[in-house]
């Protein structure tokens, strides 16, 4: 899977291009709009991870121009400026998602993997850890051809916690993404525990090998055994 | 009371204080000048008489009034030496008016034949009541001739001259920075006003530019504040992933990550807020807020139930024309609140009847009303507030006119009453 990173801000780039490194993608970066223009004229990528503040255009101009030549390439647009206006803007142009800045890795990972997923032959809606494999489309969770029964939250974060296997995920990445944006200020994240100690009972008592950890204070890690 | 009003009150004070003194004055010095003018006419009837006794004796035996005006009657000469010439005010009965009238009388002695006489002379005197009811009647005709042009110019003379005063004022009264409606100010050729005018103008804006400037600054400063933030966090995660990291060191890259999220959500609380603030939430759609109740209530069951608190529901759908994302980010802003503040084991009772949203949550003292909705109010400690949620509900209340209030009875009371179809301020664009 070949990516493209279009950010200016050097901090930024290398962060995102690192993380996407560590699961194995093949990363190239430009700095601004000409650079990727330039890419972009040469290459196709699976997906194309855009800001929209650039040096020498926006990444919403850049979008466009690939739109109206017919480019298949997913876009997620990553961007300071998360405004509904540029969000909704930025979709309405083609965008295949929208990641507001600043973000955990967590959820860039889980957002670029569910577009690669979306883009990909049939089969990729399955992701599969050992004897673990999870239907995304069904939403089901089985060990062993065995079907867990699992609430929606809790699919909700075995689904985050696969996609991000062997990933330390902060407790705050995971509330957002499987209580919504907006579980901000809540006093602690303490409440996820809970939860998580029942998903480990269930895996635990259909012996799947994986397992939960919990990294200290910052949030968990799912690991093969 | 208005300036012309009050400026004519004053002068018809103070003419009316003016006429009384002249009228006091103009009336003695009248009067004064009847009284010389009568004396004189009574010394010179005096001498006449005097006169023509010296020569006609029969005039001596006249001890009566009659047509004549005057009485002359014989008397001692002891009596004749304490007499002097006096000047009195008596009264007399006048057989045209049939009654007591006012007379001026001179009485005085005079030598004829040896003999001492006394001479009263008597004249009609001016009726002094008469005369003040006469002066009264004249003044009162004076003071409206001269008061009620006065306040009929006032009224409409300065009322047109004052015409831009009172088009500014009003305009003033409507001016709010925060929405897009200037001041006009109309052409005008009185220097004063077309001063204030000019003052008026630059003051807007001045103050216009300030208001967009610190709009701007929240905006820009919000934004500028997301790259960098994003980067910290992703290095420290990036730094977390490394192995071999001791228990004492995740707690500080914890901690750090911990504060960074705080600060992330309070940025984008304040850019939230700026965007509602600055009408950036267009359009309206009709949203179910039982559903969105619903919806969010489950998103804090795991939370409510591992506080230990007891949350119930009783909701009866109501429609609201409002703009969806805002619907949600209200209710989620009330509901949480309660959540956080609700000590463990007590409990939030949520309803909606009738468009009338009531959320009520333990707590043990009553909260400072006025405060409550201000931003970073400090009332209730929470390391992890960000003290903008009630300001973001106060916003979005403002903006759609809902009526939001804060009771306190035993337990914290918000309500909140929506009206079904609500037209918020006209947006910009």
């Amino acid at each position: 899977m070949k990516l493209l990173i279009v950010e200016d801000e050097a901090g930024m780039r290398e962060n995102m291009q690192q993380l996407l490194l560590q699961e194995n993608y093949i990363v190239e970066t430009a700095t601004d709009y000409h650079s990727a223009r330039e890419k972009l004229g040469v290459y196709n990528y699976d997906c194309i991870l855009l800001d929209i503040g650039l040096p020498g255009g926006t990444g919403l101009s850049l979008l466009q121009e690939l739109k109206k030549e017919g480019r298949t390439d997913a876009v997620l647009i990553v961007s300071a400026k998360d405004s509904i206006d540029d969000k909704v803007a930025g979709l309405n142009l083609g965008a295949d998602d929208y990641l507001a800045k600043p973000f955990h890795f967590a959820e860039l990972n889980a957002r670029v993997r569910s577009l690669l997923r979306r883009k990909a032959a049939q089969g990729s809606d399955i992701i599969t850890v050992q004897n673990v494999s999870l239907n995304t489309i069904n939403r089901t969770l089985q060990v062993d051809d065995r079907e867990i029964d699992l609430n929606r939250k809790e699919y909700n974060i075995i689904e985050y916690l696969l996609i991000n296997k062997n990933r330390l995920v902060n407790k705050t990445a995971l509330a957002e993404h499987v209580w919504g944006d907006n579980i901000d200020e809540v006093s602690s994240f303490d409440f996820i525990y809970s939860q998580i100690k029942n998903l480990r009972k269930k895996l635990k008592d259909s012996n799947a090998l994986v397992e939960i950890k919990a990294v200290y204070g910052i949030g968990y890690k799912l690991t093969e055994l | 009371m208005k300036l012309l009003n009050y400026t004519t009150s004053y002068f018809a004070a103070i003419l009316l204080l003016v006429i009384t003194v002249w009228a006091a004055v103009y009336y003695y010095t009248m009067l004064d000048e009847i009284y010389d003018s009568i004396d004189d006419g009574l010394d010179n009837q005096k001498q006449l008489i005097i006169k023509k006794a010296g020569a006609d004796s029969t005039l001596l035996n006249k001890p009566e009034f009659g047509e004549a005006g005057f009485r002359i009657t014989p008397i001692s000469r002891e009596a004749a030496n304490k007499l002097h010439d006096v000047y009195i005010d008596s009264s007399m009965y006048m057989e045209n008016e049939g009654s007591q009238e006012p007379i001026r009388l001179l009485k005085t002695v005079f030598l004829s034949g040896g003999k001492y006489y006394h001479l009263e002379v008597a004249t009609s005197m001016v009726e002094e009541d008469d005369l003040v009811n006469a002066l009264v009647y004249a003044l009162i005709w004076l003071y409206l001739g001269i008061v009620l042009p006065v306040l009929i110019l006032n009224n409409v003379l300065l009322k047109k001259v004052w015409k831009p005063f009172y088009r500014m004022l009003s305009q003033l009264k409507d001016f709010r920075i925060d929405r897009s409606v200037n001041i006009q100010t109309q052409q005008t050729h009185i220097e004063e006003f077309r001063l204030l005018n000019n003052a008026l103008q630059e003051m807007q804006n001045n103050n216009l530019e300030v208001f967009t400037s610190q709009k701007h600054f929240i905006e820009n400063a919000a934004h500028e504040l997301q790259t960098p933030l994003g980067i910290a966090i992703n290095k420290l995660e990036h730094l977390a992933e490394q192995e071999h990291l001791s228990d004492q060191q995740l707690a500080l890259l914890s901690s750090a990550l911990d504060n960074l999220d705080r600060l992330t959500r309070l940025n984008r609380s304040l850019l939230l807020l700026s965007k509602i603030e600055n009408r950036q939430y267009t359009g309206v759609t009709p949203v179910h807020l039982q559903e969105l109740i619903q919806k969010i209530t489950d998103d804090f069951q795991e939370q409510a139930q591992y506080k230990g608190i007891s949350l119930t529901i009783d909701t009866k759908d109501c429609i609201v024309q409002m703009h969806e994302d805002l619907a949600m980010i209200l209710l989620f802003n009330l509901i949480k609140n309660a959540v956080l503040h609700t000590p463990p084991g007590g409990s939030i009772n949520i309803s909606l009847q009738h468009c009338l949203l009531v959320i009520k949550n333990s707590g043990n003292k009553p909260l400072i009303k006025d405060r409550l909705f201000s931003r970073f109010d400090t009332q209730h400690p929470s390391t992890q507030s960000t003290g903008l949620g009630l300001s973001i509900v106060k916003a979005i209340t403002d903006l759609y006119h809902f009526r939001i209030d804060y009771q306190y009875l035993d337990q914290h009371v918000i309500t909140v009453a929506f009206t079904k179809t609500v037209i918020p301020d006209s947006f910009p664009n």
